[in-house]
């Protein structure tokens, strides 16, 4: 369950280097592209959440605010004040950081719920104030004018050039995460996982790591934020909502949250039900969503990822 | 390490203890010397979890002081006591059964050797060579616990006497100075509580103070140097096996007056 | 079938939004009155927030019902007062039926729903944590939300008063009938749930099993079944609240997420698991978003009990009435 193999890696990353170039060959996936950037930019977030979630056995419902924190620092200090976008992409790391330290220290010295509604309420505050306040990010018509990203000169202008950004991001995400639960650290995040009382007594500070978790992925999605809003040029609150805070744990529940190929797997069919797979539901997707929650939940509680797993039970017997 | 006139390593003082209306500890103070092994015995409800629980910081004593090594701990969380060097086993195994038993003892080394969360994330050259100093006291421990040739298998794939082993090498993994152990032979045949009794004294002869609850009187009376007797809540009797044993107000204890 | 539906709704939407321009809320009152004093206006703040208080209390009492016998918490709660809502419009709108009838036909009809909630959601859970609890919670919050979008739409449905709507005036405040009848029927409802849990023998068997679940079955009592009347009983508390506020404040489908949240803050406020608590916490926290959004900000109106939620949670996570020792023994 955790050895992350170097071979599925490398195939993996075969694939998303090739993606734009077989995109291109076949024209009726000739717009995936596009969407494979958004399939990133959401398993930046679902990689950090399937740590919070699988690891350290807590719920956010919540990162929506992360996300949407990000994006607008990103979009507020570079449209309005005209600051490099790499820097506001990390002003809007720490300011996250931060605001993920107030609302998760209280909360994660509690148990089980408290961190879920803390999240949700939290959530819910932020999109009010994006909302709200006009003055600085345009209410709901949003925000216009947010420069894209460049780098030494070089401009990542073009679909398959903010493809191979994006996807540079999630694979060092990937890697970072990966060695954090194969070493010291997720030894003691899945020692919380198993017993708390034991993890406490063999000198794990318990509310220390979850806080730790809780910040990792917050940071991880402010990121995708800011990556989100160079590429578009253009953000408005809807994106920040409570829905999509849910979304991601679709995403999640659905690819399997005790496995970072899960959060990989779900980012990505979530992503492609809801850009191109479900349109003819049209509004009424939220009963695709929920119908998806509850059956994972019930059937598959280890997700997509897991099914090796029961596939392997079956064989045994 | 040596304290200036400190031989207790241990101090209970005045320590009341209550659920509610319950009293499940009440004025109990006893001391540990260094280098001893001490056992807390007593009927079932006295109080000897809840005492074990208070000591190593599952939750604050209602009143009165627990000091260590010279410094008073009633109020430290679980993970800062462990770092000061209490550790602990439990009455039923709490050994993490996502784990191998390897990793199970390289958990328990947390205390001693930790790499911070950046430099494991970027696998920094200072991360996987102290992964490799763990493991290399993880493999010392089970060679010593005689659990070496298991080391890859899963922790809860071992039979209960091995996992009660395993769980003291785990608390062992973190160089404690004092080990506190919740029933260590319950649950045991002859064989497995011998072996346990041997680890014991063998963990004692190594310098490290044991605090130890069990109900095998056998075990009791046959590695304890000292014995403290409790009775809903309250210290009834102190001192060595022998003077134990010929105790008036024990024998009524455990034989019950009613 | 369901643009059938809507288009039969057409005129009642119409009626609705040309009422809700008359009587959407405090606001709108106001504005319509000539000449208005601070202490009649904030007495209005007063009232209408003990009213929409009134409907955060039996939100509470329903995750309580739902806590203290499963240590769950039930995130589809708000969806129970959506559907008490707009089933009753159904019935009274569609079925023609009187209100009198079409309010115990549309709690009996919610009830079921939380019958199937237990039995579909929550029962077929074969390793029951926190984490999948909640989620499974969340999954039948959105599917019952989604299938309200598919029968009813997107639009906003009123009711008419249950004596009419010829508001009072009290100290310079417009007091509307319908207010009565809300914090009357948190009155009943907390009058018959203490009977209920003091007084009847299925009452205090559901008490035990809080306290106790093992202990409780091993003395014969039936866990899976109290379980699922704590759904039921919930759901026809959150129907009685929706049925009840819509004349008010109409009803529409995504309503009960907001809901949900500002119940659990009542909840949280007065104490997760105390009944008084949670009454006294929906009132509070009703009144606070009231004057909040009357005397601060109104386009923060949701945000106010959202930030009283957070801070309780911080700083007195056990509230006002509830006690650390509970909050304990629970696992959760």
């Amino acid at each position: 369950m955790l050895r992350i193999g170097k071979l599925p890696i490398a195939v993996f990353a075969l694939f998303i280097v090739a993606f734009p170039w077989i995109a291109h060959k076949v024209p009726p996936i000739e717009n995936y592209t596009d969407i494979m950037i958004f399939v990133g930019i959401y398993c930046l977030i679902t990689l950090g959440l399937s740590l919070l979630m699988g690891y350290a056995g807590q719920i956010s419902i919540g990162h929506a605010a992360f996300y949407g924190i990000g994006a607008y620092t990103s979009a507020i200090l570079t449209a309005n004040y005209g600051l490099d976008p790499w820097l506001c992409m990390f002003f809007g790391i720490i300011l996250s950081a931060v605001v993920a330290v107030l609302v998760g220290a209280p909360s994660l010295k509690l148990r089980g719920h408290y961190l879920a509604m803390a999240t949700l309420a939290f959530g819910i505050i932020v999109y009010i104030v994006f909302n709200e306040e006009t003055a600085w990010t345009g209410g709901p018509d949003g925000m216009t004018g947010i420069p894209g990203l460049s780098l030494l000169g070089f401009a990542f202008d073009s679909v398959d050039r903010y493809y191979y950004l994006v996807w540079i991001f999630v694979f060092a995400a990937f890697i970072f995460t990966a060695n954090l639960i194969q070493s010291d650290t997720g030894r003691a995040l899945r020692a919380i996982h198993a017993s708390e009382p034991a993890a406490g007594a063999m000198g794990v500070d318990i509310s220390g790591y979850k806080l730790l978790v809780f910040v990792y992925s917050a940071v991880l999605a402010s990121l995708a934020g800011s990556l989100y809003a160079h590429y578009l040029n253009f953000i408005n609150p809807s994106t920040f909502d409570l829905f999509f805070s849910i979304k991601l744990l679709i995403m999640i529940a659905l690819g399997g949250m005790y496995n970072l190929w899960g959060a990989i797997i779900g980012a990505g069919l979530i992503t492609f039900l809801s850009y191109e797979w479900l349109h003819y539901f049209e509004e009424f997707e939220v009963i695709v969503y929920g119908a998806i929650l509850l059956v994972v939940t019930i059937f598959l509680p280890k997700g997509l990822a897991g099914t090796p797993e029961i596939v392997e039970g079956w064989f045994r017997k | 390490m040596n304290f200036i006139g400190e031989d207790n390593i241990l101090e209970v003082n005045r320590v009341n203890m209550a659920f509610g209306g319950l009293m499940a500890l009440s004025h109990l103070s006893f001391k540990v010397k260094r280098g001893m092994i001490k056992a807390v015995i007593g009927p079932n409800g006295a109080g000897k979890t809840t005492l074990f629980n208070i000591i190593t910081g599952s939750f604050p004593p209602t009143e009165g002081s627990i000091i260590f090594k010279g410094m008073p701990v009633e109020h430290l969380k679980a993970h800062k006591i462990a770092h000061r060097g209490i550790s602990r086993t439990f009455q039923t195994v709490e050994l993490f059964d996502n784990m191998t038993v390897l990793e199970n003892v390289m958990l328990g080394c947390h205390t001693r050797i930790r790499t911070s969360f950046l430099a494991s994330g970027l696998r920094l050259p200072m991360a996987r060579k102290k992964e490799a100093q763990i493991r290399e006291k993880a493999m010392k421990i089970l060679k010593f616990i005689g659990l070496a040739e298991k080391f890859k298998d899963p922790a809860d794939s071992l039979p209960l006497g091995e996992q009660k082993i395993l769980e003291i090498g785990r608390a062992l993994a973190g160089d404690p100075d004092l080990i506190c152990l919740d029933e260590p032979a319950a649950g045991l045949n002859e064989t497995e509580t011998y072996v346990a009794s041997s680890l014991i004294r063998a963990i004692n002869a190594k310098g490290i103070t044991v605090l130890l609850v069990e109900h095998d009187m056998k075990v009791i009376m046959n590695i304890s140097d000292e014995i403290v007797v409790l009775n809903y809540g309250q210290k009834i009797a102190e001192g060595s096996p022998d003077q134990i044993q010929n105790n008036a107000r024990v024998i009524e204890a455990y034989l019950g007056s009613g | 079938m369901p643009k059938l539906l809507s288009a039969v709704y057409t005129i009642l939407v119409i009626n609705a939004i040309k009422l809700s321009a008359a009587f959407c809320g405090e606001l709108c009152l106001i504005n319509s009155m000539e000449k208005i004093t601070v202490t009649g206006q904030i007495f209005q703040y007063l009232i209408t927030g003990l009213t929409v208080g009134s409907i955060y209390a039996m939100v509470a009492v329903g995750f309580n019902i739902i806590y203290n016998v499963t240590e769950i918490i039930n995130f589809a709660q708000g969806e129970f007062v959506m559907l008490g809502g707009l089933i009753m419009v159904f019935f009274y709108a569609v079925v023609k039926l009187p209100l009198i009838v079409a309010f115990p036909a549309t709690v009996i009809l919610v009830t079921l729903v939380g019958i199937l909630l237990d039995r579909l959601a929550i029962r077929p859970i074969r390793h029951p944590s926190v984490l999948t609890l909640i989620i499974a919670t969340i999954a039948a919050s959105i599917l019952i939300k989604g299938a309200a979008m598919l029968i009813w739409g997107k639009d906003p449905y009123d009711l008419p008063a249950f004596s009419g709507r010829d508001a009072i005036t009290v100290f310079g405040a417009v007091i509307q009938p319908q207010y009565f009848w809300v914090i009357g029927f948190l009155i009943i409802v907390v009058i018959a749930l203490s009977i209920f849990f003091d007084r009847t023998i299925i009452g205090k068997a559901m008490s035990a099993c809080a306290d106790n679940p093992d202990a409780a079955s091993l003395v014969g009592i039936n866990v899976q079944q109290m379980i699922l009347l704590s759904f039921a009983l919930s759901a026809a508390i959150g129907a009685v609240a929706g049925i009840t506020i819509t004349p008010i404040s109409l009803m529409e489908y995504d309503r009960g997420a907001m809901l949900a949240v500002k119940g659990f803050g009542a909840a949280i406020l007065g104490g997760l698991g105390s009944f008084p608590g949670a009454v006294v916490g929906g009132l509070i926290m009703g009144t606070i978003e009231s004057l909040g959004a009357g005397l601060i900000s109104s386009g923060y109106k949701d945000a106010f009990a959202l930030i009283v939620l957070l801070v309780v949670l911080f700083f007195k996570p056990s509230g006002i009435m509830g006690s650390i020792e509970i909050s304990r023994i629970k696992r959760f």
